[in-house]
């Protein structure tokens, strides 16, 4: 039993096409991967955005913003 | 590889474009080094890791969709042939779930072309990057990086940089090392971007005088330009086919002399690449030290304009002309960046609109006439190198599938107040927050290790 097409190495290599684990479920995999990659860019845009708010709250007065440019480097 | 010769062939084109992958991650260093240095003390990391997470953003979606348009649309599709031209079964085999797109023993060479291919992508994007520094979200950066890591490039490659891309039958293009398909582009797509981003607050003066927001580690950018030299080795080399027989260009070569070819599949050598790769990065760094006055910064940016300007050609050129191509292509973009901006007002942080897409554009120019009636295939009925077809492919690289696509996303990012940070956010510092909490935690050591002083 093997999660591979592989389950003895005494072949002829000739013959020998997939080596990796899961061969018929590529389609599936692909589509899991395709929504946690979008999955990522929607995490990414609302924690970019909270982090914006979040630091405008603190420190975006205008005298800290003022300091902050004098400071400018 | 059923041969020893077979056995040698196949695994000498494996570890070719394996080596051409690992030297081209020098490029992404020095694009961080370049850029990082360039961006002021206060956005260093923010600046650091917009260019870093387009490496696994570009890769995943290059897997996706990416490898498999450079497949689908070498015909247009409509142009020459449908989706797939000429074999529709090679673009089913790179869709992400393709019989070649994993580990499989009767393929070796699949993955390392998918990767160099890749890091050409990476290469694409990491040049826009760098002029869109300290004032761009970081989501907005990375659609565009996937944009032309994994979509328009690889449009531009099927039609261009394809041996039977439909640019290359009917304009006769020819651009063997990239000028258009990788540096045209990305200028162009760099320039879509900032007319609608707009300058870093205080670049330019009330009556629009540009004001220098100079590097703050120039020294930083010089070696990271240093390094993008150094790993376009990999991205020449990889720009090749290594071993090809006229049995491998279907009988259209006579004899049966073996050859290294573009990807085109014409006959060049690695020693006629090597040569011009260094006479035209030599053109470049004289031509740039000459028309900035000896600026360091332009001086080894002029060297990589100088080879974007020959990589066109550079599979062909006399070394005395890949020098010259170099000095005008350098001389040329430098003056291009200060014209457009004191003219159109725009800030392109780095001179990457320059270097890469007016350098590649009078590139690809320039080949047309140099190499003018040289055929642009060994395949028969291909239209020959020329200047109209070349400067026609300048256009859909720079303007087309460049600046176009890059300009309308960036309208509608724009629209829904997601392309550029907040204007507190540009004046604290993109690093301010973070700044603070480091402030913070050294200040809590410090503390901490005065009162054990203290105490003791």
């Amino acid at each position: 039993m093997s999660t591979t097409p592989i389950s003895s190495w005494k072949v002829d290599l000739a013959e020998v096409t997939q080596i990796y684990p899961w061969v018929g479920s590529e389609v599936l995999m692909a589509w899991v991967a395709i929504i946690l990659w979008l999955l990522w860019h929607v995490w990414q845009l609302k924690h970019e955005n909270a982090a914006y708010d979040e630091e405008i709250a603190k420190h975006g007065d205008e005298m800290t913003v003022r300091n902050a440019v004098s400071d400018h480097e | 590889m059923d041969t020893d010769v077979a056995a040698i062939t196949t695994v000498f084109t494996e570890f070719y474009y394996w080596i051409t992958v690992a030297l081209m991650f020098l490029i992404h260093v020095g694009f961080c080094m370049y850029e990082v240095g360039a961006s002021r003390h206060r956005n260093h990391m923010h600046t650091l890791m917009k260019n870093s997470m387009l490496i696994p953003l570009v890769t995943v979606t290059w897997f996706f969709f990416g490898w498999w348009i450079y497949w689908a649309f070498p015909g247009g599709p409509g142009i020459t042939g449908g989706l797939g031209h000429p074999d529709p079964s090679f673009a089913a085999a790179y869709t992400p779930w393709g019989e070649s797109m994993g580990p499989r023993l009767d393929d070796r060479i699949s993955g390392v072309f998918w990767a160099a291919f890749l890091l050409f992508a990476w290469t694409a994007a990491s040049i826009v990057s760098g002029a869109v520094i300290e004032r761009i979200r970081s989501f907005a950066f990375w659609i565009f990086a996937i944009l032309i890591g994994s979509v328009t490039w690889s449009i531009d490659a099927a039609w261009g940089w394809h041996f039977n891309g439909w640019m290359v039958q009917l304009l006769g293009y020819h651009d063997a090392y990239a000028s258009g398909v990788i540096h045209a582009i990305a200028g162009g797509t760099a320039l879509g971007v900032l007319v609608v981003l707009g300058p870093r607050l205080g670049k330019f003066s009330a009556d629009g005088t540009p004001r220098d927001i100079l590097p703050h580690n120039p020294w930083l950018v010089c070696i990271g330009l240093f390094l993008i030299y150094t790993g376009f080795w990999g991205f020449y080399v990889a720009c090749n086919v290594p071993v090809a027989g006229p049995g491998f260009i279907d009988g259209q070569i006579t004899g049966s002399t073996q050859t290294a070819t573009t990807i085109y599949l014409t006959p060049t050598t690695l020693s006629a690449i090597t040569m011009n790769f260094l006479m035209s990065l030599a053109g470049g760094m004289l031509a740039g030290y000459m028309v900035s006055k000896g600026d360091a910064f332009w001086t080894y940016s002029g060297g990589l304009a100088g080879i974007i300007t020959a990589s066109a050609g550079n599979d062909l050129y006399h070394p005395v002309q890949a020098l010259i191509i170099g000095g005008i292509g350098t001389y040329l973009m430098y003056k291009l960046h200060y014209w457009v901006e004191r003219t159109y007002k725009v800030d392109d942080a780095v001179g990457a609109v320059a270097v890469h897409g007016y350098a590649g554009f009078i590139g690809l120019v320039i080949a047309g006439f140099v190499l003018w009636g040289h055929p642009s295939s060994p395949y028969e009925g291909f239209a020959e190198i020329n200047p109209i077809g070349q400067f026609v492919g300048a256009i859909i690289m720079f303007w087309v599938l460049g600046f176009l696509p890059a300009w309308i996303i960036a309208k509608i990012l724009a629209s829904f107040d997601l392309l550029r940070i907040p204007r507190e956010i540009e004046l604290l510092g993109l690093d301010f927050q973070n700044n603070k909490e480091a402030e913070a935690a050294r200040q809590s050591v410090v503390e901490g290790m005065r009162s054990s002083s203290a105490s003791s």
